[in-house]
């Protein structure tokens, strides 16, 4: 094989890795605001559940979470929907996407939880005098803000989201690293692949960190902090 | 189903999981965690030095691991550590390393990165009048940094480096992929071995969740009473 | 015993903390640095143990340069005794721990003969009942007098304090000048920048003014409280002293 077939085989794992991770991200966005909110409601049982939610997503390692969706789900379901699930084409692509999700959902709903927390009583008591009801309240008052305070680390924890779909190439997902890892077998070419596989992965980051610092100035409302 | 439930299985796999696989891992957290400390804390002293160089190879390395993912950075050094052994120690051929030594040194360079700048975060958050109360009685910079610094750093960042330290004893897991028989490379070999897989991986992701769930609850109860004492 | 000649100080490029300061402290001699914030006092007393580097002049302390890059400067610190506005009692280290840290690992001395000195100098500015605390266990006139006992603890040959009663409370104040008039009266050398003129009139030898990084006055005692020659000493007395 000569190298550009090499190179193709990479783009193809960082194509895996790009898509993994976005969806990850969708899902780790969608339940972590849910699950944010949930913790910072009055409610006991809410803050509760928030809190249960987090607790399990956080304490058990992220492989281990994968192995429970690939190799335990399956089992423990009704014959008909277990065996649907096992011949699921692209089984491990769509267990990484969830699986990594929901793991990040925790991080994030902890992020948002202290993000609307930072924000001064005030606004809470402003809204509800105006008349808003509780979800009107978030949805248009507490949750913008939030989102704009928390946004330098929602960063991280996407770079984390994308570092953490290698993860899945232990349940068969032939991501980046998977990609660099099946070269070094057939080629014997570890040091090249490698490499190739960490410029990827450099670049990625800056990318991303790039596109969010933009967005960062985007969103910005000045005369507030991440104005600057 | 849960009908077919084979608790036996985990009974027999028992000594074999905790005596072999969780001392395994929990050797590995433990040195690693220390390892990283060191490290990091130095890696946190070079940023802070003054000296431009020193803090830009220092800033470059952390921001270099903390871009790659654990599971490419343990393939690296699994590679990577027989050739450094050999430039080290000058042998001809690349030096066998152990499953253990190699994983404890990847997990060492990996986390000090990490530990780095949490001690760096704690260090800037001693006022400056410390420092230099400590050279106005005559410490020398070691000394400042030994006895008056770094135990106060460490002392705030104290709840951050433990909350660090059960991610890294759940990241362990991780070298799994080297077919190392950590707790849970020991639980899957079992699972492939007798073909109970949703035993035995439901009996593994139990044992890490209480022992994480445990750690942190201690952390926060520590937290808690640092800040009544402040 | 302190020597400041023609010191000039730059903050980056274009702010001058100091501008061209000479003065001097003889043995046993008293010596109050006063003036309105951000006139520089504090930055010159910093200067005198090299807390903040000098771009020009020269300072010796007891016969040693002390802007010399070859001076030993752990060990000249070690023999002046500083006192700072917000204390900096470490606060990881007991009392006790804190009054031995630098005796032992600098001057060498075993723990029972630093123990010894320090709670002897805890009794002294009467806190020895205190010794086994936390500083945060303390109130602030109480941690100040500790951080006087400390830096005594390491027998100066002189003692530099810089704006020791400014952080406290009003009613913690005059414990922490007691103490410092016993020293003043037992013959320590003393710099002292403060704004108690109280303190000034009762112990010091001679009053330093500075304004804008410049030593405007420097006088006698009796000369400065009686007519201050320049006009900026003289409108800075009358706004602290007409309360």
């Amino acid at each position: 094989m000569g190298t550009g077939t090499y190179l193709d085989l990479l783009l193809a794992g960082l194509a895996v890795t790009i898509k993994t991770a976005i969806l990850a991200w969708i899902i780790a966005l969608a339940f972590g605001a849910v699950i944010g909110v949930l913790r910072t409601l009055p409610s006991k049982t809410a803050s509760w559940i928030g809190f249960g939610y987090v607790e399990f997503f956080r304490n058990m390692p992220l492989l281990v979470q994968l192995f429970l969706w690939f190799f335990v789900l399956p089992e423990l379901l009704p014959k008909a929907a277990g065996l649907w699930l096992k011949q699921l084409p692209n089984a491990p692509f769509w267990t990484a996407a969830i699986g990594v999700g929901l793991f990040m959902s925790a991080r994030v709903a902890v992020q948002l939880q202290a993000g609307i927390s930072s924000l001064p009583r005030g606004q809470k008591q402003a809204a509800t005098a105006l008349g808003l009801t509780t979800v009107q309240m978030y949805r248009y008052v507490l949750l913008p803000m939030a989102f704009r305070i928390i946004l330098p680390p929602l960063t991280s924890e996407f770079l984390n989201t994308i570092k953490n779909t290698s993860v899945a190439i232990t349940i068969g997902l032939i991501e980046l690293t998977g990609q660099a890892r099946s070269m070094q077998e057939f080629s014997f070419q570890v040091f090249e692949a490698f490499t190739a596989a960490t410029v990827l992965y450099l670049l990625l980051n800056f990318v991303v960190v790039t596109a969010m610092r933009f967005l960062e100035r985007y969103v910005a409302i000045p005369g507030y902090i991440s104005g600057k | 189903m849960l009908g077919s439930f084979d608790f036996d299985v985990i009974r027999r796999a028992l000594p074999y999981l905790f005596l072999e696989g969780m001392r395994f891992t929990l050797t590995l957290t433990v040195l690693a965690a220390f390892g990283g400390l060191v490290f990091g804390t130095l890696i946190a002293l070079m940023r802070l030095s003054g000296y431009r160089l020193l803090g830009r190879v220092a800033g470059i390395y952390v921001d270099f691991m903390r871009s790659l993912p654990l599971v490419l950075v343990i393939f690296w050094f699994y590679f990577l550590v027989p050739y450094i052994g050999q430039w080290l120690t000058g042998a001809s051929r690349p030096i066998t390393v152990g499953a253990f030594a190699s994983s404890l040194i990847t997990f060492i360079m990996f986390e000090a990165a990490y530990f780095s700048e949490i001690m760096r975060a704690g260090i800037q958050s001693i006022s400056r009048g410390q420092p230099a109360a400590a050279s106005a009685l005559g410490l020398t910079y070691s000394q400042t940094m030994r006895y008056v610094v770094l135990p106060q750093a460490f002392r705030n960042m104290l709840p951050v480096l433990l909350t660090q330290t059960i991610v890294l004893f759940q990241d362990t897991s991780l070298v799994y992929v080297l077919s190392i028989p950590d707790f849970l490379g020991a639980a899957s070999k079992v699972a492939q071995r007798d073909g109970r897989l949703v035993e035995m991986y439901l009996f593994a992701a139990l044992v890490y969740f209480v022992i994480s769930c445990v750690a942190s609850y201690g952390v926060r109860r520590l937290q808690a009473r640092i800040a009544i004492v402040r | 015993m302190i020597e400041i000649k023609n010191v000039n100080k730059w903050y980056g490029p274009s702010f001058q903390a100091l501008k061209d300061c000479t003065t001097s402290v003889a043995k046993g001699e008293v010596v109050v640095v006063c003036g309105p914030s951000g006139s520089g006092k504090s930055t010159l007393i910093k200067c005198v143990n090299a807390l903040e580097p000098i771009q020009g002049g020269e300072i010796i302390l007891d016969g040693v340069k002390v802007n010399d890059p070859k001076t030993d400067l752990p060990k000249l610190r070690s023999r002046v005794g500083m006192v700072f506005q917000h204390f900096e009692l470490f606060p990881h280290l007991r009392i006790v721990d804190n009054l031995c840290l630098a005796q032992e690992k600098v001057l060498g001395r075993k723990h029972e003969d630093a123990l010894a000195r320090g709670l002897k100098l805890l009794e002294r500015v009467g806190l020895k009942d205190h010794a086994k605390k936390f500083p945060a266990e303390l109130s602030g006139g109480q941690q100040q007098r500790v951080a006087i006992a400390r830096a005594l603890a390491m027998d100066p040959i002189a003692m530099l304090f810089d704006e020791p009663t400014s952080a406290l409370d009003p009613e913690m104040i005059s414990e922490v000048l007691d103490v410092m008039v016993d020293l003043a009266r037992e013959g320590m050398t003393m710099m002292v920048v403060t704004h108690e003129m109280g303190f000034a009139n009762k112990v010091a030898d001679r009053v330093i003014f500075m304004d804008r990084g410049e030593i405007v006055e420097d006088a006698k005692k009796a000369e400065f409280f009686g007519q201050p020659r320049s006009d900026r000493a003289q409108k800075f007395l009358s706004k602290i002293l007409q309360h």
